[in-house]
């Protein structure tokens, strides 16, 4: 598969959250400001992106050659967790203003499907090294869009008269729902239509 | 059994459920109810990971030292998310294939992280035992909900697993040749989540009323 192609499988064919459910946790928790929900977005982004990488190399030149390939799970939320944290650390010293819009949201991308899952779909689709790190972009830019048009709706939907039962969470269920309607014009003929495969 | 006891096993199943009170794990939850048979060993996964790790950590609540406290959790829940995985490999195929990545993915559904740093690092092992247990149960229900709900639904069948000459496939009348394809995809779980979670929501206010009438 091309760069472009996987692009654009992750963002909108297979999209991690209205697609393949893959960290909704924080799509339900933080969406309901468009302002952190962009800074949770760029963090993902941020995070899915090398973790892949990382994830990748470890698998083929450390789990691989000593077959451990039974440790992924163990060695891969490992390097996650560390990751994140080292991630954390640079971002603080490097940069201050990007620590601050996106500090509060690093601690929480540990426990995110989207990363580790990423990780691991690289891994069982046979993805090379750039084709991994262009995996976990778009399985994060997919993300960013998917919160960010979620935490759009929700401000809408505070000033809208909603049942009380409905209210806050119910309502947001019933909206991605009516969103992932949408993703679903997109599908695996957009990909032929464009000559990718 | 003291009184207590009773409470710490079945606050998870309603009070307190998971998936529709506390909103975790929700990948899972929606990813794996296409089938009733997914969200069954799912939910035992689960359930079995839970129970364990609980245990374990338990254990170690006086031995782990407080700022290495989430790696370690995290590493104990992956060893036992590991046997399941190779468990389920060696026994049950289908299921193994069926739940795909979510299967490891248990390692970081919020649910046993939570349990573990809510719970299991505070309380005797077992309490901690009871916890898991009655988490588990809740989860494993609120799973078989949303899949027969969706599988009846969207393809008109009840999946379980084949025992001597039942194939495993109840076949819904009706349903089974007009079903509404939606309940199955993406779309359809995520609507069914909105309008069950309203139900808890109406259910529990309800509750709440009668309790300050009486």
């Amino acid at each position: 598969m091309t760069y472009i192609a996987i692009l654009i499988t992750y963002i909108f064919i297979s999209n991690f959250i209205l697609v393949q459910f893959l960290g909704m946790c924080p799509f339900i928790g933080v969406s309901k400001s468009s302002e952190s929900a962009l800074g949770m977005g760029m963090a993902v982004t941020f995070v899915t992106s090398i973790a892949s990488v990382v994830c990748w190399s470890v698998y083929q030149f450390l789990l691989l050659p000593f077959e451990l390939e039974y440790l992924r799970t163990v060695a891969f939320i490992l390097v996650i967790a560390s990751l994140v944290q080292l991630v954390e650390l640079v971002i603080r010293k490097i940069s201050p203003p990007l620590y601050k819009a996106l500090g509060i949201f690093l601690p929480l991308i540990t426990t995110n499907c989207a990363v580790l899952g990423i990780a691991i779909i690289n891994i069982d689709e046979n993805y090379g090294c750039l084709e991994s790190f262009f995996g976990g972009l778009a399985a994060g830019l997919g993300f960013t869009l998917a919160i960010v048009l979620m935490s759009n709706i929700r401000e809408k939907l505070d000033l809208a008269p909603v049942r009380r039962s409905f209210k806050g969470v119910p309502i947001a269920f019933v909206s991605a729902g009516l969103m992932a309607l949408a993703f679903m014009a997109f599908d695996k003929s957009l990909l032929m239509n464009l000559h990718l495969v | 059994m003291k009184k207590s006891h009773k409470k710490e096993l079945t606050k998870g199943i309603f009070k307190e459920n998971p998936t529709f009170v506390l909103l975790l794990g929700l990948c899972p939850t929606l990813g794996v109810t296409t089938m009733v048979s997914n969200a069954i060993g799912m939910g035992f996964s689960v359930l079995f990971v839970l129970t364990c790790s609980n245990i374990m950590i338990s254990l170690l609540r006086k031995v782990i030292p407080d700022s290495v406290r989430i790696p370690s959790y995290i590493v104990i829940i992956a060893s036992f998310v590991t046997i399941i995985e190779m468990v389920l490999h060696a026994f049950v195929p289908d299921v193994y294939t069926a739940l795909g990545v979510f299967l490891p993915l248990i390692v970081v559904n919020c649910i046993i992280l939570g349990r573990a740093e809510a719970f299991a690092s505070k309380n005797t092992v077992f309490d901690s035992i009871l916890d898991g247990i009655g988490m588990g149960i809740g989860f494993t229900l609120a799973l078989i909900l949303i899949a027969a709900i969706r599988e009846i639904f969207g393809s008109g069948t009840i999946t379980l697993f084949p025992m001597g000459s039942f194939n495993g496939v109840i076949k819904i009348p009706f349903l089974n040749v007009w079903p509404i394809r939606v309940m199955t995809l993406a779309p359809g779980a995520l609507l069914l989540m909105g309008y069950l979670k309203a139900y808890f929501e109406f259910h529990s206010r309800r509750q709440a009323k009668k309790e300050k009438l009486a």
